[in-house]
């Protein structure tokens, strides 16, 4: 664990000295955007939209007492798509789906000795390969948690509307009462440090990959779960640090 | 010319090299012949500064490369190509894209014609000029190799490696990549080194030849004095090939009279 964990922060450190030149970085950066970004809105604006919905209707099968008001399902939904479910829950299905790739990605490329090809060309297979993908991502994983964050908001919307669990005026009253900034500001906090354990530890299973196939599923499956764990350690601290 | 003093290299206690000592001389192919297990790949990682020796030295034309600076070892890397076995293409990039790539990284100062222009002469020198659009999924083994030979020659290397550039060949195709990498070879007076176990390749390209043996190397010389070698290793090594065995049969036969010349 702690030989891991070192290994974790030298290959952190060999991918900043030597790197590649501006232009390249840039170009491979974007290239990345388009893979871990553009590639995921799909899945997190269903994801999202749905948890949206099931956390509306669900609130509102709870919320019998009659002296409290409709409008604070609209309420309850938006504190916690903010709070938790944007961020948190946009992250994990990202290091589903972006973690397994990456680590996949470069466990490939590692076992079909293209990283060594790399290295033999002085290039600094760390800095040109891993460095684009963690940018990306911290770049890419708050835009994605600002979208999963208007979607549950609008699912949650359509899902009271739709079954009659709230109108539409309450639901905004609710959505628009007691607003916090600061929480805006402590989820994209959240999803840039959960950006960076995503893509840091799948980069790192993937990178130092040994063996064949076999081992680069190990690799991936490894990745996604280590990154969930980190995930659900670092949302636990930040929440109380940042609260 | 690369000189290799004293090398030694081991894995957990287990000694792989075994204090090696060789030059591979410029403007031939030099040849490391040996079984499967006997150190060739990991002496050529050491070589090529992907694995760092134990002990011992590299020098690459006078300047020392292991255990030299940082800067010293990427220009001196920048002047290596190496044929992988698996060619290591990358395969989310064209054919062209893939020998573009060293010259796009390593020669920034290139303008974008310069660089097509030295992909498309690259290409055409490896037969391959109209491969350029395919992607390396689509394209067969030898023709990888022949993609391989061509990316690794494209920043005009000094130093030519192929780690076992016949394995998965058919032995035609393999003819025509030594045949390839001899020609490379002497028109841009370059050093190359070949890892292989192919006799064939040996008879064929072998100017100067090091035979290892368990982490030793046990003999050197040229591919006509490897049949007369007095090593009891190489010559079993040697002769466990039935091609080398066929030879030497139908030599027998043609001295002790019984196929008449």
């Amino acid at each position: 664990m702690v030989k891991s964990f070192g290994q974790f922060l030298l290959f952190m450190q060999s991918m900043l000295v030597r790197k590649e030149r501006f232009a390249v970085l840039w170009k491979r950066t974007i290239d990345e955007c388009v893979t871990i970004g553009v590639n995921s809105i799909f899945i997190v604006a269903i994801v999202s939209a749905f948890i949206g919905a099931v956390t509306c209707v669900q609130i509102a099968y709870n919320l019998v007492n009659p002296l409290i008001p409709k409008s604070t399902i609209g309420y309850m939904v938006r504190e916690m798509t903010i709070l938790e479910l944007a961020p948190t829950i946009t992250s994990i299905v990202l290091a589903g789906k972006v973690g397994s790739s990456i680590a996949g990605g470069l466990g490939t490329m590692r076992i079909t000795e293209q990283v060594s090809a790399l290295e033999v060309m002085g290039i600094n297979s760390a800095s040109y390969l891993v460095l684009p993908r963690i940018l990306a991502a911290i770049f890419m994983f708050p835009l994605l948690v600002v979208l999963a964050m208007a979607l549950s908001i609008i699912g949650g919307y359509l899902a009271g509307s739709l079954t009659g669990s709230i109108s539409g005026q309450e639901y905004i009253e609710g959505i628009r009462s007691d607003f916090i900034p600061y929480n805006i500001v402590f989820a994209l906090i959240k999803s840039v440090v959960f950006a960076f354990l995503v893509s840091a530890i799948s980069a790192f299973k993937g990178y130092f990959t040994e063996g064949g196939a076999l081992e680069v599923g190990t690799a991936s499956t490894t990745a996604v779960n280590n990154s969930i764990i980190a995930i659900l350690i670092a949302d636990f601290v930040l929440a109380a640090v940042l609260l | 010319m690369i000189e290799i003093h004293n090398i030694e290299k081991s894995f957990d206690g287990n000694p792989i090299l075994k204090g090696i000592s060789c030059t591979f001389e410029t403007g031939k192919c030099n040849l490391l012949l040996g079984g499967s297990g006997t150190g060739k790949s990991v002496l050529l990682q050491c070589v090529v500064g992907l694995m760092q020796p134990d002990l011992g030295s590299i020098t690459f034309d006078g300047t020392v490369f292991s255990n030299n600076k940082v800067q010293v070892r990427q220009e001196i890397r920048r002047k290596i190509g190496m044929l992988f076995q698996g060619s290591a293409l990358f395969d989310s990039m064209t054919v062209a894209k893939n020998v573009e790539f060293p010259l796009q990284m390593l020669t920034p100062e290139m303008s974008r014609e310069e660089r097509r222009d030295r992909v498309e002469f690259c290409l055409k020198r490896v037969g391959l000029e109209n491969a350029g659009e395919k992607m390396p999924s689509e394209i067969s083994g030898g023709m990888k190799k022949r993609v391989g030979i061509a990316r690794a020659i494209a920043p005009n290397c000094t130093y030519l490696f192929c780690d076992e550039p016949n394995s998965g060949l058919d032995p035609l195709t393999s003819l025509k990549i030594d045949e390839l990498i001899q020609e490379i070879t002497y028109e841009y007076n370059i050093t190359t080194v070949i890892i292989t176990h192919d006799m064939n390749s040996v008879v064929e390209i072998g100017d100067h030849i090091i035979f290892l043996y368990k982490g030793l190397k046990l003999w050197d010389g040229t591919k006509d004095e490897i049949l007369n070698a007095q090593v009891p290793e190489l010559k079993e090594f040697i002769f466990s090939s039935s091609l080398v065995r066929a030879a030497k049969r139908i030599d027998d036969e043609t001295h002790s009279g019984l196929v008449k010349p």
